[in-house]
C-alpha cells in the first residue's frame, strides 16, 4: 500500500502500483512508462509516468482515456515537471495528476498551482511535511491552474 | 513609486513566515544542506567565503527614504555598518548571520521590501534605466511595465526551478541604459510602422563564460500580450534548456543551439495556447500600474533664470562646476536635473555605502528629490528630481559625507564585483585591482580629458562585473593557483552592443595599474580630435594596444 497526498489529505493508493521500467510491457495494475504506454493497444483507463525530457506531446491525443498521469521528479531541482503539469491541465486533462519521486515538501504548493492533485514522495516520511506545506500562501499574482484569473483581474 | 496594497503585503509577510519555518527546519535537521540551498537562494541568501551574503531586491532600482533608513538600520544592527550596490541594482549585505536572516526579512517586509528571487535558478529582479521617468530621450516610462513583470514573476509556480538563473531588463529610451542586449530577455519599448507603441522582445543575451548578444524573437508585440509572450519564452526554456551542464544551461545556449528561427517557432507554439487567455493585460491593469508612476509635484520655475544662475555659480566655483558637469544630467522638466551620487571614491570598495551615508541619502532624498532615490547598474545612486536652484546646497551636503566624487562616466567610475574578498566563486580579488587603478588615475583633469571610459572588473567567469561589455574589461583568472587578470578591449553595452576582445596573456595584480596605464597612453597617442576611447579602439583595432602593452613587459 502506497501512502500519498490526494486532494489535500493523506491517502493510500492500491489501484496503481509503481512503474516497472525493465518490463517489456507494463504489468497489469502498474503505471506504464511512456514507451510501455505507447505500445498499449487499448489506452482506456490507463496510467502513464512521464520522465523529464519526455514531454507531454505523446499524451495529447489520449487525454480523455488516461486515468492517471504521474510526473516523475528524479531530482527536485529539475523543474520540467512543473510545466508538464500545467500544460496537461491547460490542454484539458482532467484525471489524476501525481508528482512522484524526489520533490520536496516545500514544492507541493507550487506543484498544486500547476495542476497536481496527488503527491507521492519517494520517502514516505515526508508526507506529513508535505501536508503542512500545502497552502503556505493565501493568494498569488499569476494565473495558474488552481486560480485561472491573475490577481490583476481580481484586485479590489 | 509602487505602493503595496493588502495583497502584496500579505504575500510578503507569508513569505517571511515560510522562510523562517524553513530555516528552523534546516537548523533542526529536517531539511538537508542540498534541499535548503535553493530555498535560501530564492530568498537571496548565499553562503559565501567568509559569511553568508544576503542580496536584497530593489525592484528596478527604486527606493524611498523610509526604505533607506531601514537599510541603514539593518546594516548597523545585523551587519558591519555598510552595504554594497550590485550591478543589477540590488543591495547586498556581506556579513549577516544565517539565524538572523528571517528577522532581517521581516524588517524589510515592514517597509515593503524583500529578498525574493534575488538568486537561484528563477526569474530575478527586473532592471531598467536609472533615469526612468525623467530622461529626455524616453519614449515612455518603463517602470509600470517593470512592476507588471515583477508581479508576474514573483512566486511564479512554473518557473521556480529553471535550468539556470533568468534575468529580464526593460529599456524605453533612445539610449539603452539597461543593457538589454546582455539579458536573458530584453524588452524594448518601440513604435511600429503604424505609430503604435509595443515591445520588441530579445532573448538569449548574456555574459558569463559564453557572452552573447541577444537575438530578436519578435520585432513588435502588442502591449497587452507582454506577459503571455514572456511566459511562452520561459516555457520553451524550462522544458528544453540544458540541465546536464550548468555552464551550458542559460537560455543563450538554447537559442544558439536551436537557432533563432526554430526557437521563435517553438515559442510561438506555446504562445498560441496562452495568447488572449486570462494573462492578457487589461487596460485597467495597465492603468493601475501606471498610476503609481505619475509625475511628482514639480515646481514650475523660470528655467532660463535658474540656468543662468547655475552658470554663474559654476563660473565662480570650478570645483562645483565639474561636479555639475559630470554628476548631473538634463531632466525632461525645465528647472530640474538628475543627480548621480558616485559610490566610487578612491579608498572605498566600488558600490559600498555606509549606514551613515544611507541615512544621509534618505535625508537628501526627502529634502531634494520627493523622498526617492535610485540604485544604478553602474553601482551608483541617483536623485532623479533635483531643482537646479538646489544643486549647490545638495552638493555641499554630499561633499561633507564624501559622496561628491565628480567622476561619473570616467575611468575611475568603474564597475567591480565583490570578487575574492567576499565571493566564494572568485578566481581572483577584484576590489584591490579597482583601488589600485583608482589610485593611479587620481588626477581629475586628466580623467576628464580621457572622456567616457567604462572599466568593468569581474573576479571570475560569472561576470557579475560585466567585464565583457566594458570598454576595458578585466577578468580574474586562476593560473596554477595564482591570481591573474585577463584584459579585454572594445566591449560596449549601448544599443550597438559588442563584446570585448581579449588582449593577450594575463597579468599579475601588481602589473595591472601599469597595464591600464599603457592602454590609456596608447589611446591618448592615437586619438584624433574628439575621439572617445571606444571610437579610437574601433578605428585602430586591438593591435596597437597589444604592441604597447606587451612590448616593454617582455
Ligand atoms: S564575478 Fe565571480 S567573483 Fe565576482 S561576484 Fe560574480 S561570482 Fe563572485
Amino acid at each position: 500500500m502506497q501512502a500519498l497526498i490526494k486532494d489535500g489529505k493523506s491517502a493510500t493508493c492500491d489501484r496503481w502500483a509503481p512503474v516497472q521500467a525493465e518490463a517489456e510491457q507494463a504489468p497489469a495494475g502498474h503505471i506504464a512508462t511512456l514507451s510501455q504506454w505507447q505500445a498499449l493497444a487499448d489506452k482506456r483507463d490507463s496510467a502513464v509516468q512521464i520522465e523529464p525530457g519526455e514531454g507531454i506531446e505523446p499524451l495529447l491525443e489520449h487525454l480523455d482515456a488516461l486515468e492517471l498521469v504521474a510526473v516523475s521528479f528524479p531530482v527536485f531541482t529539475d523543474g520540467r515537471g512543473f510545466s508538464y503539469g500545467r500544460e496537461l491541465r491547460e490542454r484539458g486533462y482532467r484525471g489524476e495528476l501525481r508528482a512522484v519521486g524526489h520533490f520536496l515538501p516545500d514544492q507541493v504548493y507550487y506543484l498544486r498551482r500547476c495542476g497536481f492533485d496527488a503527491f507521492q514522495f519517494a520517502d514516505e516520511s515526508r508526507l506529513e511535511e508535505g501536508l503542512r506545506q500545502y497552502q503556505v500562501f493565501s493568494d498569488a499574482y499569476q494565473a495558474s491552474i488552481d486560480q485561472p484569473l491573475p490577481l490583476f483581474r481580481r484586485r479590489a | 513609486m509602487y505602493v503595496y496594497d493588502h495583497y502584496d503585503q500579505r504575500l510578503i509577510d507569508e513569505r517571511v513566515a515560510q522562510f523562517r519555518e524553513q530555516t528552523q527546519r534546516y537548523l533542526a535537521g529536517g531539511l538537508s544542506e542540498a534541499e535548503y540551498l535553493p530555498l535560501r537562494l530564492q530568498n537571496g541568501l548565499y553562503v559565501q567565503r567568509l559569511a553568508p551574503m544576503l542580496r536584497i531586491a530593489v525592484p528596478y532600482g527604486l527606493l524611498n527614504s523610509t526604505q533607506l533608513r531601514k537599510l541603514a538600520h539593518i546594516t548597523r544592527h545585523y551587519d558591519k555598518g555598510y552595504a554594497h550596490v550590485s550591478t543589477r541594482q540590488n543591495i547586498q549585505l556581506n556579513w549577516p548571520e544565517l539565524e538572523e536572516v528571517p528577522d532581517i526579512l521581516a524588517e524589510l517586509a515592514s517597509v515593503q521590501m524583500h529578498a525574493i528571487q534575488t538568486s537561484g535558478n528563477c526569474i530575478r529582479n527586473t532592471t531598467t534605466d536609472q533615469f526612468a521617468g525623467v530622461a529626455r530621450d524616453e519614449r515612455e516610462d518603463p517602470r509600470p511595465w517593470c512592476e507588471i513583470i515583477r508581479q508576474w514573476s514573483t512566486f511564479h509556480p512554473e518557473f521556480a526551478f529553471l535550468p539556470r538563473k533568468f534575468k529580464i531588463a526593460v529599456c524605453a529610451s533612445e539610449e539603452d541604459r539597461a543593457a538589454i542586449h546582455s539579458h536573458d530577455i530584453g524588452v524594448e519599448l518601440v513604435t511600429n510602422a503604424q505609430g503604435e507603441s509595443g515591445f520588441r522582445i530579445l532573448a538569449g543575451g548574456g555574459l558569463g563564460r559564453t557572452p552573447v548578444i541577444g537575438s530578436v524573437v519578435w520585432d513588435w508585440v502588442e502591449k497587452r500580450h507582454l506577459l503571455t509572450c514572456l511566459e511562452a519564452i520561459l516555457r520553451v526554456y524550462n522544458q528544453h534548456g540544458r540541465r546536464d551542464n550548468k555552464f551550458k544551461a542559460r537560455i543563450k545556449i538554447l537559442v544558439k543551439a536551436m537557432g533563432i528561427e526554430a526557437f521563435r517557432a517553438a515559442a510561438e507554439r506555446e504562445w498560441a495556447a496562452l495568447k488572449d487567455g486570462p494573462s492578457t493585460l487589461t487596460d485597467e491593469a495597465i492603468e493601475h500600474a501606471k498610476s503609481f508612476f505619475t509625475a511628482p509635484a514639480y515646481r514650475s520655475c523660470d528655467a532660463a533664470t535658474s540656468d543662468a544662475e547655475l552658470t554663474a555659480l559654476c563660473q565662480a566655483d570650478p570645483i562645483f562646476a565639474r561636479w555639475v558637469e559630470h554628476n548631473t544630467v538634463a531632466h525632461k522638466v525645465p528647472g530640474y536635473r538628475a543627480v548621480s551620487i558616485s559610490l566610487k571614491a578612491t579608498g572605498y570598495a566600488p558600490g559600498d555605502v555606509t549606514d551613515g551615508q544611507l541615512e544621509l541619502l534618505a535625508e537628501l532624498a526627502d529634502d531634494y528629490s520627493f523622498g526617492e532615490i535610485r540604485t544604478t547598474h553602474q553601482q551608483n545612486m541617483v536623485l532623479a528630481d533635483v531643482e537646479i536652484d538646489a544643486l549647490r546646497g545638495l552638493w555641499q551636503r554630499l561633499q561633507q559625507a564624501g559622496l561628491a566624487t565628480p567622476n561619473i562616466g570616467t575611468l575611475t567610475d568603474l564597475i567591480c564585483c565583490p570578487g575574492g574578498d567576499y565571493c566564494s566563486l572568485a578566481n581572483a580579488k577584484s576590489i584591490p585591482v579597482a583601488e589600485a587603478i583608482q589610485a593611479r588615475f587620481d588626477d581629475l583633469d586628466y580623467l576628464y580629458d580621457l572622456g567616457p571610459i567604462e572599466l568593468n572588473i569581474s573576479g571570475c567567469m560569472n561576470a557579475c562585473g560585466h567585464h565583457h561589455i566594458g570598454h576595458i574589461g578585466v577578468l580574474g583568472v586562476d593560473k596554477k593557483g595564482a591570481e591573474f587578470y585577463q584584459v579585454s578591449l572594445g566591449g560596449s553595452q549601448s544599443k550597438d552592443a559588442s563584446l570585448g576582445k581579449i588582449l593577450g596573456p594575463s597579468f599579475s595584480q601588481e602589473e595591472m595599474p601599469d597595464v591600464i596605464g599603457r592602454i590609456i597612453d596608447t589611446y591618448v597617442d592615437l586619438r584624433q580630435e574628439e575621439e572617445t576611447f571606444l571610437q579610437t579602439y574601433n578605428r585602430v583595432g586591438i593591435d596597437p594596444f597589444k604592441e604597447r602593452v606587451y612590448a616593454s613587459s617582455h
